[in-house]
């Protein structure tokens, strides 16, 4: 009895020592973007100070926050939409009509991901030049879909794998189509599993720096350009660059708390229970 | 409808047409201090033109050169003026990418611009950029600890009385060390300053037929010579200080001693982000051996790309950003220290900036003196003080600033770090067709 609360209590206190490690940077950030500039490098950093908006004051005086918001909202979520409309159907048939060789077009799938993106950019680059597609919201679209399409992929197949056949059988047998079955016996089914799969999908669209720095100038850019703009290698930056951090996570960050009990539901235990 | 309710909409109706006329331009730049001063001039640019619209796209310069080659290596077209600097622009200008600017206005006067930095922009006698603000190196040092030492600055200090000094000043337990100089690898970051001290010391990049020394005498006793005084003077951990931090440490009151940018001065002159501006004195950046290429140039350009689509309305821009009234117009909303120094002779005559800026005539002395196409006592086959004009030169500095890093963190010797360093320069010349044997 005695020892089962102490280790509880010490399992609780390395859970918390764990989350403050992960939240500690973010933290910083946060009280780093209502210092002024010379509090911001002071050594030794201080903890307490006249908090000041004169970093975000600066940050929204030079770029246009909602416009490059409205862009990371649109892409982030057209992507994962656009993914999940592909997804859906390739994982079903991988789960469901599995052929010899779906364990060897799951990993090739996935082994697109082990290539450096900058090795693609410029043919990339080329493409969306000719397409007519650098610095357009589609285009982003398109490439953050195929970014993330693999791991898309995979994660439905796995909550697909889960989900017995049988129930889809009997769907079968009261005479489903294939769509109606994967809308309305697959899909209810396993909407856990694809929610939490949007979500990481969502996630990883909106912090993905690479293409959108590469593939826009002004007009798609989305928050991670928006924050590119603040880092300097010459004079003093660093509480603007935290209030334009804190800016560009807070809407993912908020939709992350809302929605964490969907996701680690999603992550941990399997669609179907 | 009665017709006096016709005059708004007629209004309205030209001004949408004039909106609809107004050509917008891409505005590629650094977010230096000077850029940021020039967005936020934008209004002011857009008053006198109507017809151009302006679009920034401002980036740090490591993350603005990659977007930048992409874009114009792959003639994409998605910017009509970037800011480069003096190593991208002839390269660039050989590859026939950008634009030249040979009919300027009368009013723009050419003429007044310094004679190195327009050089340093030209290819065969043509202007391909212009320059919006231009540095040299040179010293900077505390006053107050050097009289409380009884160091009497020279004239033109030598790296040997400079080491003595710092010596001297060196003084960690209370916080101050003798002497803060770049160790952040990176060609534009510990080699721009190295190449400086190599350079004094009558060392070269590569001989007449680019073969590569960085393995020659003259390397190694100013790499030795730099590894040592740091390792005794310098601050811990400085392989990770590059300018900016530098600039930090020394503002902060940290450093006797700082060699660098000339565009640093302003800054730390400025009470509001530096605590030792009463107390800081101006030298020439020192010499060993020879004063060739003892201090760098470099400008930050606007030029035009030939894949822009409103190369005229660019050249408007441009021309109005580096102009005698621009500088005018900095001077007189955001204060005569914050101008785009280097650039103009007419700034440095101008009184109300040299009342403002103690350090005028030593920036400019600095920028005049130095010489890109004789950097060094030994002929070279490039062009530049702290680099090479060669796309292959990015790789091999940047290399060469991380072996020369390794060594200052005590991961290996000079001899080590230079040998190798050597070795991979030679890959790279060969392999990029230089010469074969």
């Amino acid at each position: 009895m005695h020892s089962s609360i102490t280790k509880k209590l010490a399992i609780t206190l390395l859970a918390w020592a764990i989350a403050l490690v992960v939240f500690f940077p973010i933290f910083w950030m946060i009280l780093t973007g209502f210092k002024t500039e010379g509090e911001a490098v002071a050594t030794p950093p201080s903890l307490f100070f006249e908090p000041t908006l004169s970093g975000y004051h600066e940050v929204m005086a030079r770029a246009d926050y909602v416009k490059f918001a409205i862009n990371s909202v649109v892409v982030s979520l057209g992507s994962t939409l656009l993914a999940l409309l592909i997804a859906v159907p390739a994982a079903y048939s991988m789960a469901f009509l599995p052929t010899p060789r779906t364990r060897g077009t799951l990993l090739w799938m996935l082994s697109t991901k082990m290539l450096p993106p900058v090795g693609v950019l410029m043919p990339v680059y080329l493409l969306f030049r000719d397409m007519g597609l650098l610095d357009s919201l589609s285009g982003l679209i398109v490439i953050y879909m195929l970014m993330n399409l693999p791991i898309v992929v995979w994660m439905l197949y796995t909550f697909f794998k889960d989900v017995p056949k049988d129930i889809l059988e009997a769907g079968r047998m009261d005479g489903a189509g294939t769509l109606q079955e994967v809308l309305y016996l697959l899909v209810p089914l396993t909407l856990p599993g694809i929610a939490s799969t949007g979500l990481l999908s969502v996630i990883l669209s909106w912090n993905e720096a690479f293409w959108s720095l590469n593939l826009t100038t002004s007009s798609a850019a989305p928050l991670t350009a928006f924050i590119a703009s603040f880092s300097s290698p010459e004079g003093l930056f660093w509480a603007k660059l935290s209030a334009a951090s804190t800016m560009a996570i807070a809407p993912i960050l908020i939709l992350g708390w809302m929605t964490q009990k969907q996701m680690v539901r999603g992550l941990t235990f399997g669609a179907v229970k | 409808m009665r017709p006096i309710s016709l005059i708004p909409a007629a209004g309205v109706a030209l001004l949408t047409s004039l909106a609809a006329h107004a050509e917008t331009i891409t505005v590629a730049t650094v977010n230096n201090n000077d850029m940021i001063i020039m967005q936020g001039l934008t209004d002011e640019f857009e008053k006198a033109h109507p017809d151009i619209k302006l679009d920034w796209v401002v980036l740090e310069e490591n993350v603005l050169r990659q977007r930048l080659t992409t874009d114009i290596a792959t003639n994409g077209g998605q910017f009509d003026v970037m800011t480069i600097g003096t190593y991208e622009v002839p390269i660039w200008a050989r590859q026939g990418w950008l634009t030249a600017l040979d009919d300027l206005p009368k009013d723009y006067d050419e003429g007044d611009l310094l004679k190195p930095i327009r050089d340093g922009l030209s290819q065969k006698g043509k202007l391909y950029a212009l320059p919006f603000y231009g540095e040299s190196s040179m010293m900077y040092y505390r006053k107050d600890l050097f009289d409380k030492a009884g160091i009497q600055m020279t004239e033109q200090p030598t790296w040997k009385e400079v080491r003595g000094w710092a010596d001297k000043l060196n003084d960690p337990d209370n916080g101050v060390y003798g002497i803060c100089l770049r160790g952040k690898p990176g060609w534009g970051e510990n080699m721009a300053f190295l190449s400086t001290l190599v350079n004094t010391y009558g060392g070269r990049w590569f001989d007449e037929k680019w073969h590569p020394e960085i393995d020659s005498p003259a390397w190694k006793e100013a790499v030795s010579f730099y590894v040592d005084m740091m390792k005794k003077d310098g601050p811990p951990g400085a392989t990770s200080n590059g300018f900016n931090e530098n600039q930090a440490l020394f503002s902060s009151g940290k450093c006797g001693i700082w060699v660098d940018a000339t565009s640093a001065a302003g800054r730390i002159f400025d009470p509001s982000e530096s605590k030792v501006a009463d107390e800081l004195g101006f030298a020439p950046a020192p010499i060993a051996k020879t004063p060739k290429g003892s201090h760098w140039l470099w400008s930050w350009a606007l030029a035009i790309p030939e894949s822009s689509q409103s190369k005229d309305a660019a050249k408007t821009f441009i021309t109005w950003a580096t102009s005698k009234g621009y500088v005018d117009l900095v001077g007189e909303k955001k204060g005569w220290t914050s101008v785009p120094p280097g650039t103009r002779k007419s700034t440095y005559d101008n009184p109300k900036y040299q009342q403002a800026a103690p350090f005028a005539d030593f920036v400019l002395k600095a920028i005049e003196s130095a010489d890109p196409t004789d950097p060094s006592i030994k002929p070279v086959p490039y062009t530049g003080v702290q680099y090479a004009d060669i796309p292959e030169f990015q790789a091999i500095g940047t290399q060469v600033g991380q072996m020369i890093a390794a060594a200052l963190a005590g991961q290996q010797t000079v001899d080590q770090a230079l040998s190798a360093a050597q070795r991979s320069a030679d890959r790279t010349m060969r392999q990029a067709g230089y010469y074969k044997d």
